[in-house]
């Protein structure tokens, strides 16, 4: 997820703005940086290529389930939501790195969403008991007034999606496309709060005619077809940018060390800042619920999962598809054991331990106990495998430093004045 | 200027407006004296004195530069240990201070993660992340502080982007009563602050509309700079009109570095840079701001925004959240952030506190705390180019011109027990804290606090050269961006920086570039 906002380096990695120092990361032993680079641009184009295929899997069942709803068409809608997210969210140690992920993700993975701008929600949730978005949602509104501006919104088309209701140039935007808005047609609000249980929404409420609940079930139906048929392009773009003569490979082909940087960047930026911090400790604090990500489908502990097996693949370059075979090449760890065996072996077994962590959150989850079921005030248990989850991910971070010094990335020397070039000579 | 023309109005003007908060401050709103002897008091620091050994180190590295061949010592450490040292690139405003102690590192991310955190308004299912508005500017805090840099302008076609809001007032009363000083700021119906996005259902206040007016300033080469004089306006305002009288005050959202350090500086040092009656008779006055605290139960120093009306860090966030998101916190209770009690669709419109939980409010105080301790430790980039002949240059005619008698260079913070990253650091910032009369081109007519219309806070200057690095390739200088340039904004100085800026506008063009030079280097 992304709150539509640049998201940046660990805290680790940006202290020092670094760079690589010239004579480091050259090809003294079996790996060439350039070799690892192309690693990690074909498992960047396997990983986001099975994201799209996922994602042509889910607009399948979402065509079946429009053409004849039923409790079973629902559920197989969900079950491909589901399936669609394990690539995605292995694709997410991508992001930080690449200038060009980054530009794009806000689009498919944006959060929190709108929901009570697309679809009806529940009247409890407003204070007053009366709840005057009920009435004021793009499904059930042709014409509409976002943000202080009338939106014409009587055809909801992937186009009124992109650039009307997810905003013009991604700032100020309701966030009303991507994974999250399709679960959240699919799922419906989660009412449960911390308690047991996902959304529920009746299949019936894509029932066109008669029998439709919610209401407005033609326009639900319409918004969720180009909700899906979005995702679907905007994987395809992501897709493409990796494969041969594509923009991302070709930005990390183009100058191999810089290519490095972006992988370790992007590790240690989705370890610290973003799944330890801001998606996992954040939520324990303000035990909110909803802070989780997959919130509607409860799915959350599979999203933590996959970005735990993402991180693990870029580094030992390689990738298991959804069809089972393996996507594999010379390694970044391959390049960190030359120079140092002891700084390789570290990371690769702090990466292991958060799988692990990760992993025994899933178990919990599956086992019964819903990843917003642990973050409810007065769960230990629950939180003791969160903090688990986020300790791992913060000790992983300190390794995936060591290996950045181990390469011979190292801070910008800034020649200049005498206190420069001494930068420990400061005036205390 | 008329400095004199202060005398009467040193009552302190309460900044709360029309918020209940406000009343519980009215039985101390009297008119106060000038003595700055409460606001020495610092109640926001745990600090402890400088030893005379310590206090004489400081005053020896404050020391003017003895000549202009070299950088002073530590000069190109802008902010001391908490100096960034990182890549010029834009993002060079969004790093944490390097002497952060590791175990706080994770803190800062959090802080960073509710910096970034998208609003919704409420009811949504993320409760934590609702409560928006009703009634807002900005649905997060780095929509206008850009990549924790400066905000953006509206642009031609009137799209809206988040970046400059207008400030509302009406003519404060020519009176010493408190009450009804207090009275004068904001507005009976649309409160403090012009919000330009409503939730949906409710209608926006209106929309900020600016026109420029092309002003030509000849320079003494015959240089033309063209300046920007805006006008406000509020295009569709929600009531169909403004109240009669209604004072516009455009306030451009700030870079975020080097807070924490701002904040560091003890009052006494501050205030040791007063002059209110000129005695030195260098032109150059200087006033402390002096305004009620909504964190402690005292009259503080003011040293956060454009005109120095708040004095913490942590003051500062929350006001924010409530005028620009309208997100209530335990300072500020009210979840309909800056509606009045006339807007009443926005006063009943759902909101996102839930009874027990977050405190009872849309951002708990502990959220507030991780805001406050992420803007207090983003680091201020290193000076570049700090021994370029050029610079070294410019520098020399920043001196000369007289421009460090409000933007001073250098101070020492205070030694603190409990804040290592911000204790006793030589620090670079170019601002004295102090407000300046700048003359009437610059005014807007705008009263907070001891500060009057004419008055603004010396903005710091430190990072002001990587306004354009940071922005994207936009940079917009002054309280509400009109200056395109740093030499247009210098033009812009009157009142106490008249006689500076005349000089520059005097300069030889090589002598002015080499200026410029220096500031790009800041």
């Amino acid at each position: 997820m992304t709150r539509l906002s640049l998201m940046y380096l660990s805290a680790a990695l940006i202290t020092g703005g670094i760079t690589l120092s010239g004579q480091t990361a050259q090809a003294d032993g079996p790996v060439d940086p350039a070799q690892v680079v192309s690693t990690y641009a074909d498992i960047g184009a396997a990983t986001f290529g099975d994201a799209l295929t996922s994602a042509r899997a889910l607009q399948a069942a979402v065509d079946k389930l429009i053409a004849t709803p039923s409790e079973a068409a629902l559920a197989e809608a969900r079950d491909a939501w589901r399936v669609a997210r394990a690539p995605y969210q292995q694709s997410e140690v991508f992001r930080f790195g690449n200038p060009i992920v980054d530009e794009w993700e806000g689009r498919v993975n944006s959060w929190p969403l709108d929901e009570g701008l697309i679809d009806y929600v529940d009247a409890s949730y407003a204070e007053s008991g009366e709840n005057p978005l009920a009435m004021l949602n793009v499904i059930a509104s042709p014409a509409i007034e976002i943000a202080g501006e009338a939106v014409d919104a009587s055809l909801i088309t992937p186009g009124l999606i992109a650039t009307k209701l997810h905003g013009a140039d991604g700032l100020d935007a309701n966030v009303a496309s991507g994974y999250h808005a399709i679960e959240f047609l699919l799922w419906g609000q989660d009412l449960n709060g911390t308690d047991a249980g996902a959304g529920n929404r009746p299949f019936t409420d894509f029932v066109t005619g008669a029998d439709c609940t919610g209401g407005n079930c033609d326009r639900r139906v319409a918004y969720l077809q180009a909700a899906t048929d979005l995702l679907v392009s905007d994987l395809e773009e992501m897709a493409k940018a990796w494969e041969a003569d594509g923009a991302a490979r070709a930005a990390v082909e183009a100058d191999p060390n810089a290519g490095l940087l972006a992988i370790l960047t992007g590790m240690g930026s989705l370890s610290y800042g973003e799944l330890a911090g801001e998606r996992m400790k954040l939520g324990l604090l303000l035990n909110d619920p909803e802070e989780e990500q997959d919130c509607f489908s409860d799915n959350t502990y599979n999203s933590h999962y996959y970005d735990g097996i993402g991180m693990q693949n870029v580094y030992l370059g390689s990738y298991q598809r959804l069809d089972g075979s393996m996507v594999s090449g010379p390694a970044l760890a391959d390049l960190v054991a030359v120079k140092d065996a002891t700084v390789d072996a570290d990371l690769r077994a702090k990466l292991d331990a958060t799988v692990a962590a990760l992993g025994a959150i899933k178990t919990a989850a599956e086992g019964g106990m819903a990843y917003d079921q642990m973050l409810a005030p007065g769960n230990a248990e629950g939180e003791a495998l969160i903090t688990a989850g986020v300790d791992a991910l913060v000790t992983q971070t300190t390794a995936i430093e060591r290996a950045v010094t181990a390469l011979g990335l190292s801070k910008i020397a800034i020649e200049g004045s005498d206190s420069l070039d001494n930068p420990g000579a400061v005036f205390q | 200027m008329g400095r004199r023309e202060w005398a009467g109005r040193w009552t302190y003007v309460l900044l709360l407006g029309l918020s209940s908060v406000a009343l519980s401050f009215g039985g101390r709103a009297v008119a106060q004296p000038a003595t700055p002897g409460p606001l020495a008091a610092d109640p926001h620091l745990n600090m402890v004195p400088l030893s005379p050994e310590d206090a004489a180190r400081a005053r020896a590295v404050l020391a003017p530069p003895a000549d202009f061949g070299a950088p002073q010592p530590f000069e190109a450490l802008a902010a001391g240990a908490a100096t960034g040292m990182g890549a010029v690139d834009e993002r060079s405003f969004t790093h944490p201070s390097p002497n952060l102690a590791s175990d706080r590192r994770l803190d800062f991310e959090l802080g960073k993660a509710l910096f970034d955190k998208l609003w919704v308004a409420a009811p949504a299912s993320t409760r934590a992340s609702d409560g928006l508005g009703p009634l807002y500017n900005a649905r997060a805090c780095q929509d206008c502080h850009l990549r924790d840099g400066r905000g953006r302008l509206p642009g031609p076609e009137g799209d809206m982007l988040p970046g400059l809001v207008l400030r509302l007032s009406l003519p404060a009363p020519d009176t010493d009563d408190a009450a009804a000083i207090a009275a004068h700021l904001g507005d009976h119906a649309l409160g403090r602050q012009l919000q330009d996005h409503a939730a949906p259902g409710l209608k926006a206040e209106g929309r900020i509309a600016i026109r420029y007016t092309e002003v030509p300033v000849t320079l003494a080469d015959g240089t033309v700079v063209r300046l920007r004089a805006p006008s406000y306006e509020v295009a569709d305002p929600a009531g169909g009109a403004l109240t009669p009288g209604l004072i516009l005050s455009p306030r451009l959202a700030p870079p975020m570095i080097g807070l924490g350090l701002l904040e560091a500086i003890a009052s006494a040092d501050i205030l040791a840079g007063e002059d209110p009656d000129d005695q030195d008779r260098d032109g150059i006055s200087g006033r402390a701001n002096m305004i009620p605290s909504l964190e402690f139960d005292t009259l503080v120093l003011g040293r956060f925004g454009w005109k120095a009306g708040v004095a913490t860090v942590r003051e500062q966030t929350a006001r924010a959240l409530s005028n620009d998101m309208g997100l209530s916190s335990p300072p500020l209770p009210e979840p309909w952030g800056d509606c009045t009690t006339e807007q009443v669709a926005c006063r009943e419109a759902p909101d996102g506190e839930e009874p027990g939980i977050r405190d009872g409010r849309e951002l708990d105080g502990q959220s507030l705390d991780l805001l406050a301790f992420y803007a207090r430790n983003l680091a201020v980039p290193a000076r570049r180019d700090v021994d370029d002949p050029r610079v070294l240059a410019g520098k020399a005619v920043f001196y000369q011109a007289g421009c460090p008698a409000c933007h001073r260079p250098n101070f020492v913070t205070a030694r603190l027990t409990d804040r290592s990253e911000q204790s006793f650091q030589l620090i670079w910032p170019y601002t004295d804290l102090l407000l300046h009369d700048l003359g009437e081109g610059l005014a807007d007519g705008f009263a907070e606090g001891r500060a009057v219309g004419r008055e603004w806070r010396t903005a710091p200057l430190w990072g002001v050269g990587l306004t354009a690095t940071v922005g994207g390739g936009q940079a917009h200088y002054l309280h509400d961006g009109r200056a395109r340039s740093l030499l247009e904004a210098i033009l812009w100085h009157g009142g106490e920086g008249q006689a500076a800026r005349d000089q520059v506008n005097a300069l030889p063009k090589e002598e002015r570039d080499a200026l410029l030079s220096y500031l790009e280097s800041l």
